[in-house]
């Protein structure tokens, strides 16, 4: 029992603090533009006034709508829960779970287009097929960035991968750069500024927000959870691949704050990317997200020719 | 590998993909000028067995030449041609950059193979001049611009140099000094005519070339 409890204190207040990132994105951007911004919460309350209020289906949706947002919401949490944070081992952890880990989010993707499809808007189908053809390059990424920091740690699973000795150890140039393709691969799953605007809703050049244009009350409280839960563990395997785990220290509460500041810089950086650059136009993303692909890849090499 | 070295060579290899993947002529022009700051330092950081003031003497030179002569002169030579950005390169962006990808995969495996004399030497060094190497080659052929191709020409002479740097022990300092001036000369030159082709033809778009028939 001792075991499992960091794995599910970590989870816990991973899923109780998920909503504060992107209010703290939102206030980053805030300060740079001198407003004072929404307050920290408003993703909180946001979630709370929407989860009082009732579903809108339309009559030629059909159960796939409604699946959309329950399956995005869930896969994000299972993969939450296989992603080590802290240096405390995971509460899902076997060997090869990093494919889960990418997985899981190709399974979100999958249902959040169907429900997206299922709706027969053709503004939805657009942005479904953008959201489609973009994955289609993050996933390498990602999974190019995982196989490096694999081959580096020994280790399949995640806790093993990401327990290690972080940036400062041999090696440290390789984990930065897998750990600054994740981070793009965030930018761009997660719907953030210089692929995708979150602010807009009603542009022909949006990818994600058009998907949910059509979801409402429990389902979009549903959607944007999941949307935060993303960020989180999106930015908990960036902190993680660069700070030490567990094995440096052992001590769950300073490793437990550590983390919590390292997933306040991701907040920070992701604020700053925001506030200073532009939306890249559509035909510019797949560049930006080779150029994630390439980083990913030679921090593989950079595994491989150590070893 | 101390991290110093790795964190070196990876640079270089980043800015060799920075210009695969960028279409603006000004930072591309400061990816080859930090290129030659780069490889300029790099006998310093490995530590070549050679006297001190060969060593500084190398780095100067190469600091002043690849760093700040050539890379002022190709940006004059792109402020006076009023050219900002490549437009339409026989290879796209994203398709250079996952060439680039193959490139640096090829570069790692000859780099396994070449028997380097001289243990010493860090085991990403071959591997990454190489690549600086294929990617000056890729940036000739791939792009229209002729500053684009100096720059290819550039980094290709970084690459050679390099090499040059991680194959011999000890190189005579007259060999290093001539392939400087080579490099010099040529640019110089390059620049010249890069202007003067302009101004004949007002464009220096090298795929149009061929329809200059009299």
């Amino acid at each position: 029992m001792a075991a499992v409890a960091p794995g599910i204190a970590q989870l816990a207040l991973a899923l109780l603090l998920a909503p504060l990132l992107p209010g703290v994105v939102n206030k980053v951007k805030a300060a740079f533009a001198g407003r004072r911004g929404a307050p920290l919460l408003q993703a909180y309350y946001d979630i709370a006034k929407l989860l009082a209020k009732s579903a809108v289906y339309s009559r030629t949706a059909g159960w796939v709508f409604r699946a959309g947002p329950v399956v995005g919401l869930s896969a994000a949490v299972v993969a939450l829960a296989a992603l080590p944070w802290a240096g405390a081992r995971a509460l899902l952890a076997f060997d090869g779970d990093l494919i889960l880990f990418a997985g899981l989010f190709g399974l979100a993707r999958f249902f959040t287009i169907a429900a997206a499809l299922d709706t027969g808007s053709s503004f939805e189908g657009m942005g479904a097929s953008r959201e489609a053809a973009f994955s289609a390059l993050t996933e390498p990424a990602l999974l190019l960035a995982l196989a490096a920091l694999a081959r580096r740690s020994g280790s399949l699973s995640l806790s093993g991968i990401l327990g290690g000795q972080g940036i400062g150890a041999a090696g440290g140039a390789a984990v930065l750069l897998a750990a600054g393709a994740v981070f793009v691969v965030l930018l761009a799953e997660c719907s953030r500024m210089p692929v995708d605007d979150p602010t807009t809703h009603l542009e022909l050049t949006m990818i994600h927000e058009v998907m949910v244009l059509d979801h409402g009350g429990v389902d979009l409280a549903f959607i944007e959870y999941g949307a935060a839960v993303k960020l989180w563990a999106f930015g908990g395997l960036a902190v993680s691949a660069l700070l030490p785990g567990q094995g440096s220290r052992g001590a769950w509460v300073p490793d437990a704050a550590l983390a919590l500041a390292g997933m306040l810089c991701v907040g920070l950086l992701a604020g700053m990317v925001e506030s200073v650059m532009a939306r890249l136009r559509l035909s510019r993303v797949p560049q930006l997200l080779v150029a994630a692909l390439a980083m990913s890849a030679l921090a593989l090499a950079l595994v491989f020719v150590r070893q | 590998m101390t991290l110093w070295v790795e964190g070196f060579l990876v640079a270089l290899v980043l800015t060799n993909l920075w210009l695969l993947g960028s279409s603006r002529l000004f930072p591309c022009i400061a990816a080859v000028a930090v290129q030659g700051v780069l490889l300029g330092a790099l006998p310093l950081v490995i530590r070549i067995d050679a006297p001190a003031w060969r060593l500084a003497l190398q780095a100067g030179v190469s600091l002043g030449l690849k760093g700040i002569a050539f890379p002022l002169l190709l940006l004059r030579a792109a402020r006076s041609l009023e050219v900002k950005r490549e437009v339409e390169p026989f290879v796209g962006y994203p398709a250079s950059l996952i060439a680039g990808i193959a490139l640096l995969a090829a570069s790692l495996a000859l780099g396994a193979r070449l028997p380097i004399p001289g243990a010493l030497r860090p085991l990403l060094l071959v591997p990454a001049v190489f690549f600086t190497a294929f990617t000056g080659l890729f940036v000739i052929v791939g792009r229209k611009s002729a500053i684009m191709q100096v720059l290819g020409y550039l980094a290709m002479e970084n690459g050679i140099a390099g090499f040059g740097m991680a194959l011999a022990e000890r190189e005579p300092l007259l060999v290093e000094m001539g392939t400087f001036l080579d490099a010099f000369v040529a640019v110089f030159v390059m620049g010249i005519t890069i202007f003067h082709i302009n101004r004949e033809f007002d464009h220096i778009d090298s795929g149009r070339l061929s329809s200059l028939k009299d």
